[in-house]
């Protein structure tokens, strides 16, 4: 129940945005997140996004792993 | 960063590296160790891909409480329906909750005997139909942990700015680091390690979980909900449990920060304050529910005593399956008597609980 979608932001009006999910738009409530801007990545849980999503923290997960391949690890 | 990223968290090349690490370090530990998954999201991912299957014979996963339709007791549902007799309003539920038996009856043989039951996607979607029946009562029950509280409290906002709508809440929040408390201290489970809940955590950050490393010693670490959030998250907790040397590891920085959401924990205390929980299986934790403060005190409608624990059906194991103690397949209905299309507890109805994940994925994990 606590599953949250990542998803992008696609328009943002003040406290509403709109997330394009597979070609359907779709509300979201954006109150509860800090600044949000067209173009980022939030999670959406129950209608709204609940928090951003940190492009660079996301890259350094995986960017561990392109290293390693490239390596030949 | 292209959306497209998800599938690299489930490349199957990193997948079987992360796998063989684990198995590598975990040849260097000398005992068996057991690791509780908290969330549910997390049981039904690891079912899901099968990841049990990449791990050595002496890692073993158990289940914990973090599915939260699974751990509403049966009082909460009866209250409900309850409302809805004495009052003729609707009522308005996630869908999950829909089917969990109360002492009598779910909402669904409620709705059957001609109760106005709706199921909604978001509170604000409760509101709504508030909105559009004007003059009839509609409750919204309140059910999750802190990933949903902030986006009840912030419907509940929204509402005191449309004096048309009658909109009411049942809470049943729940707040998980006592909860983890209260399961940490017991003989009964011996956990060694915590793969603790991503979503909960986007909201209330790593701090609230440093006494379990601190005071418990035991391997924490926060973590995503993809195969390789989900496997990092273990070789985590194995290597902290081999230099026994524990902290809070995040492994989910693209969604929690170290404090959380700042705005969705003050929003929720604007709204909520915190009060005893009662958590089928577990029982009362003092500290562990969250209830409507007394200044939204027309918005709220009172749910049972948390003291209260007058037993479910008494041939259910859920409460053991939720502590760890008892693997799904183990209670002697589980296949037999209690199917996802038949549930007996709420641990085979919910989409996430233990019980419903291990009925769809055995095959694979086995
Ligand atoms: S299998 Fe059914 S009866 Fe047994 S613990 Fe799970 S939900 Fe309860």
């Amino acid at each position: 129940m606590c599953l949250a979608v990542p998803v992008q932001l696609v328009e943002v009006n003040e406290e509403m945005g709109v997330v394009d999910i597979s070609g359907t738009r779709r509300d979201v409530d954006l109150r509860i997140v800090e600044d949000p801007q067209p173009g980022d990545y939030v999670l959406l849980h129950a209608g709204f996004a609940i928090q951003k999503i940190d492009p660079e923290e996301a890259e350094k997960t995986l960017r561990i792993w392109d290293e390693m391949a490239d390596l030949g690890i | 960063m292209s959306f497209e990223y998800l599938d690299n968290y489930r490349n199957p090349a990193q997948v079987a590296e992360l796998g063989r690490k684990i198995n590598d370090l975990a040849g260097g530990l000398d005992r068996r160790i057991r690791l509780m998954e908290v969330c549910g999201g997390h049981t039904m991912a690891i079912h899901r891909f099968g990841l049990p299957s990449l791990l050595p014979a002496n890692i073993e996963l158990i289940s914990g409480p973090g599915c939260p339709v699974c751990v509403t007791p049966p009082q909460y549902i009866d209250a409900a329906i309850e409302w809805g007799r004495e009052s003729g309003g609707i009522l308005t539920s996630f869908g999950d909750l829909y089917r969990v038996p109360g002492s009598e009856m779910s909402l669904e043989d409620a709705a059957a005997l001609g109760l106005d039951v709706r199921i909604v996607y978001s509170p604000l979607d409760a509101l709504r139909i508030a909105e559009q029946e004007a003059g009839e009562e509609v409750l919204f029950l309140g059910v999750g942990f802190e990933t949903t509280a902030p986006t009840v409290a912030a419907t509940l906002e929204i509402a005191s700015q449309k004096p048309g709508a009658l909109f009411r809440v049942m809470s049943a929040h729940k707040t998980m680091p006592r909860a983890l408390r209260a399961l940490v201290g017991v003989e009964e489970v011996s956990i060694d390690g915590f793969i603790l809940p991503g979503h909960v955590s986007t909201i209330i950050g790593t701090g609230p979980y440093d006494f379990l490393a601190d005071e418990f010693d035991v391997a924490c670490c926060v973590t995503g909900f993809e195969p390789v959030d989900i496997l990092n998250g273990i070789l985590s907790l194995t290597e902290q449990c081999c230099k026994t040397s524990f902290f809070v590891d995040n492994q989910y920085g693209r969604a929690v920060r170290e404090t959380g959401n700042e705005k969705a924990k003050k929003l929720m205390m604007r709204v909520f304050e915190t009060c005893a929980g009662n958590w089928r299986g577990i029982g009362c934790i003092e500290g562990s529910g969250l209830e409507i403060r007394d200044s939204w005190a027309d918005y709220r409608v009172p749910g049972p005593d948390p003291h209260d624990q007058t037993a479910g059906d008494p041939k259910c194991r859920c409460g053991e399956v939720l502590r760890g103690v008892l693997k799904p397949p183990e209670c002697p209905l589980f296949a037999k008597g209690c199917h996802p299309e038949k549930p007996v507890g709420p641990c085979m109805v919910s989409s996430e609980g233990a019980c419903a994940a291990y009925y769809k994925y055995q095959k694979l994990s086995d």
